[in-house]
């Protein structure tokens, strides 16, 4: 239990005056509205981006990965780019929900539910391509520890592909109960609220008959915490294990073992850089700006520059250290990082990652709404460059000059990139239309120690 | 205010004195000739310590694969004549005995500086999150942090007797050695003894402009109006966490990875990083429990106990995290010029590497998971003392390979310079503790902490 004390020099993380009821009019209300032509003219882009996206999944798997623009020396690019680059984003919503939880950061009530939203849809896009990058993707299920007919034939665990596998499952399926558990109370709001007799019915469903007594409460509050002590160990140990992939191998400018605490940096990085991203968006159009306030996105901006100094510093260390390992194949792998034929998507990445966080440094710039929106754009475009620079420039120049080579995309690793965007866009959409996109009953929790009423009448209240 | 008492610092002194005593047993008892190594080892043998050892002296083949005598060419080319092979592994065993006490004095000096700096970083976070929990202990932690100058002074002064060939802790300070290693050559560019001692002054210079900053700030804080000194000190400590994100990195690999010169990983930085601040908070539980006890924090409660011992427990994970991501990546590719250093210490250091797990991981995972027990004060302490000596452990892993090899022992020299440098980290600690109110009085967040209930 949190003290009833909180400082005056805590600014309140809700504005305008809400009481309990506000808060659950203004959270129902995208709910119980009806669609305005904006969202289903962003719905149909999305669901066209998805189509196309399906399409091109289709001509893979029915032609062959040879449609992609892999060759023998560059066997993962946007495949593995993209499905790094999505668990990444996937990590933030993880983060906000449990480690914030676990630090007690009260801000973060305002935000959780849509950044599990945006974990959840974003571990599903991940998710396709581990199967759709197999050359039979038919025969995944063997990845699966099953006994079965070949005199029980089972899978080599040493492989980091493997644990991936384990890795992904899990976290997407503690992800989805950590959410769901999260959204009871709401759903049970929005179905005391519901007129209509098939919203009723769904909610209702969706609720599980969450009637919030008082030992419900205790033992919901005992779950969320035992979850996000799971939780957080888990998002540090799936993207480690993604950074495995590469950091268990040979191959110079992947073996390193910075990988793991530097990939879950990034991850977080760019996964706050998405949610900044959305939610910039949503409190403009659920109207949110009472509980998504500027304070908000301050502190999301704060986290993205200190990660991306993290970033910043690993990256400078494993230049540091390819220098002085003075293992010529590591140093080379940088030059060519830096020099060789992809020098525009290190530098790229170099500017986006690193350079562009470190202007939050100036209030003026991380309390601008506007600049936030461009700079974690910014940040998603040098995250996915990240990837593919450390992917493809360690792989066209390794240890033999003879089979170096290049890499360039066709429309079918575009058009599959594009798909999943689309189809994130698709769920989000979607859920932001029927989901209660604010954790009300957290909300309610922290409205009389950080509401601005009630901030106001302490200070009244004084001398 | 606080008063040292006299049992304490006359404790501090005992150990100091015993201390002293244990590592002058040391220098006095190292050899000064390869035939005087030879006798030791032998007649250690022969009194039935030390299996490995014997093993290893009469296995010379077995010496081409010690890392060690790459790191020693002029052994290596005896290595081409039979004959010569004896004498040069004398040589060699010779320079690890001289080492014995130079690194026995140099883990102590770095564990203990290593805590105020965990410390150090700990409070810049408590400032820059703007914690509401902690202000109650930030003068424990200052005063945990006024070790610094001492213990920075300390370490300054190994640097500067290791630049003049006083040990040989740090191969390639050694310019026959570097005139014929070709790997070491092209590191010289940063690895060189006039660069290293202008970074090791760099950064203890910073980290203790920092703290006397910061301390003076958060002083001026309790007497002042209004919160000017409360926002700039929130400012240093923010800029200070970007400075020591840096330095703490190069100093891991000035300081310690420097010491296995042919090796590197780049994870190493923030693998000592990790070490630093779970020693660091365990201290901060331990000193806060202590004043407790004697009555001193009286408005520290149960809650900021738990609070600590969270983060210990916390901590502990991430170190195991990020020693094994170092070891399973370094074991999985097993490429040849990085393993060589997990293969000296699974050989050589087998109880040391794996123990320091057990007592760095599984007991604290153990004992730390139950909320209740986070509030028991004396369980604290206890877990408290194996994660500080598991973390002792992990610095002697580190420095101990690439020092003295298979001649280690925890024996007299080891326990003096712990029991010395803990003698006057208790002494400075406690001194500076006396000397300001232990609770801050005008910090905008000591309310909330004083109020704090978990």
């Amino acid at each position: 239990m949190a003290s009833h004390y909180e400082a005056p020099i805590r600014k309140p993380l809700v504005i305008g005056d809400k009481d309990y009821h506000d808060v659950s009019v203004d959270i129902a209300a995208p709910i119980e509205g009806r669609a305005n032509r904006q969202w289903w003219i962003v719905f149909s882009i999305a669901l066209a981006a998805l189509l196309w996206g399906i399409g091109a999944i289709i001509y893979t798997i029915s032609t062959g990965i040879g449609t992609w623009g892999l060759n023998k020396t560059v066997n993962w690019a946007w495949d593995i780019t993209n499905f790094v680059w999505w668990v990444g984003i996937g990590h933030a919503g993880t983060l906000i929900s449990a480690v914030l939880l676990l630090f007690r950061q009260k801000w973060r009530m305002a935000i959780n539910r849509s950044a599990e939203a945006m974990t959840i849809f974003s571990v599903i896009q991940a998710g396709l391509f581990p199967i759709i990058h197999m050359g039979r993707p038919w025969l995944a299920y063997w990845v699966v520890p099953i006994p079965n007919q070949f005199g029980s034939l089972w899978v080599n665990f040493n492989s980091p592909l493997l644990w991936d596998v384990f890795a992904i499952s899990t976290y997407l399926s503690v992800s989805l109960v950590f959410w769901w558990t999260g959204l009871l109370p709401d759903f049970a709001m929005i179905r005391d609220r519901a007129v209509k007799p098939f919203q009723k019915k769904i909610y209702s469903l969706v609720s599980f008959g969450w009637t919030g007594r008082a030992k419900d409460w205790q033992r919901f509050e005992e779950v969320s915490l035992v979850l996000a002590g799971l939780a957080t160990p888990l998002v540090l140990s799936v993207h480690t294990i993604v950074s495995f992939d590469f950091a268990t191998s040979v191959i110079p400018g992947w073996h390193t073992t910075i990988f793991p605490p530097y990939f879950v940096a990034g991850a977080i990085f760019s996964g706050f850089a998405m949610v900044q991203t959305l939610l910039i968006i949503m409190r403009k159009v659920s109207n949110l700006e009472a509980y998504i306030t500027v304070q908000h996105i301050e502190l999301m901006n704060i986290i993205i520059m200190v990660t991306g100094s993290i970033v910043g510093c690993a990256y400078i260390t494993e230049l540091f250290i390819a220098w002085y390992s003075g293992v010529e194949y590591e140093q080379y792998a940088f030059l060519n990082r830096a020099t060789g034929p992809y020098w525009w998507a290190y530098l790229l990445m170099m500017s986006c990652n690193v350079v562009s966080p470190q202007v939050m440094w100036f209030k003026k710039i991380r309390t601008s709404i506007v600049i936030s929106f461009v700079i974690s754009i910014v940040v998603n475009i040098g995250m996915w460059f990240e990837r593919f620079v450390i992917i493809v420039t360690s792989l066209h120049r390794d240890y033999l000059p003879s089979s170096w080579t290049m890499f360039s995309p066709t429309f079918v690793d575009i058009g599959i990139f594009i798909g999943t965007i689309g189809f994130f866009f698709v769920l989000f959409l979607l859920y932001a239309r029927t989901f209660p996109v604010i954790a009300q009953a957290e909300v309610k929790s922290i409205l009389k120690s950080s509401g601005s009423k009630y901030k106001k009448l302490r200070d009244a209240s004084k001398p | 205010m606080y008063t040292f008492s006299n049992r304490l610092k006359i404790g501090a002194i005992v150990l100091m004195a015993l201390g002293i005593l244990g590592m002058g047993v040391g220098f006095v008892s190292v050899p000064s000739t390869p035939e005087e190594a030879r006798a030791m080892v032998t007649a250690h043998d022969d009194d039935g310590h030390g299996g490995t050892h014997a093993e290893e002296s009469e296995h010379p083949a077995a010496a081409g694969e010690h890392p060690d005598a790459a790191e020693h060419p002029a052994e290596e080319a005896g290595h081409a004549a039979e004959s010569e092979h004896g004498a040069s592994h004398d040589e060699h065993l010779m320079h690890q005995l001289q080492n014995r006490p130079w690194s026995a004095l140099y883990v102590a000096a770095f564990f203990f500086f290593m805590i105020s700096l965990g410390v150090l970083a700990f409070y810049a976070i408590q400032r820059a999150s703007q914690a509401g929990w902690s202000p109650l202990l930030f003068r424990v932690m200052e005063g945990i942090t006024s070790y610094l100058v001492p213990g920075g002074i300390v370490i300054f002064v190994i640097f500067i007797l290791s630049v003049m060939h006083f040990n040989h802790l740090f191969l390639w300070m050694d310019p026959e050695v570097v005139a014929e290693d070709k790997l070491i050559q092209g590191k010289a560019g940063y690895l060189n003894p006039t660069f290293f001692l202008i970074r090791a002054a760099v950064f203890l210079g910073g980290w203790i402009l920092y703290r006397e900053v910061s301390r003076r700030l958060s002083l001026a804080q309790d007497e002042a109006e209004d919160n000017k000194n409360f926002v700039k000190n929130f400012r240093w400590s923010a800029g200070f966490l970007v400075f020591y994100l840096v330095t703490e990195s190069m100093m891991s690999w000035d300081w310690i990875m420097s010491i296995d010169p042919h090796w590197f990983s780049t994870l190493f930085g923030w693998y000592v990083f990790a070490s630093m601040m779970v020693s660091g908070i365990t201290v901060i539980a331990m000193v806060t429990i202590y004043l407790k006890s004697k009555g001193y924090l009286p408005d520290v409660n149960d809650s900021h106990i738990h609070d600590l011992a969270k983060f210990m427990f916390g901590f502990s994970i991430f170190w195991t995290y990020l020693w094994f991501s170092q070891f399973m990546l370094i074991w999985y590719a097993n490429i040849p010029e990085e393993v060589t250093y997990f293969v000296t210490r699974i050989e050589d250091y087998k109880l040391p590497f794996f123990g320091m797990v057990a007592m760095n991981f599984v007991f604290p995972l153990l004992v730390l998971m139950n909320s209740d027990y986070k509030r028991v004060n004396w369980f604290v302490i206890m877990a408290g003392i194996v994660i500080l000596a598991g973390h002792y452990i992990d610095v002697f892993n580190m420095v101990m390979p690439g020092t003295v090899g298979d001649q280690w022992f925890i024996g007299i020299p080891e326990l003096g310079a712990v029991c010395f440098f803990a003698g006057i980290f208790i002494l400075w600690v406690f001194r500076s503790l006396t000397k300001v109110p232990l609770q801050p009085k005008r910090n905008p967040f000591i309310e909330e902490s004083r109020h704090f209930h978990y």
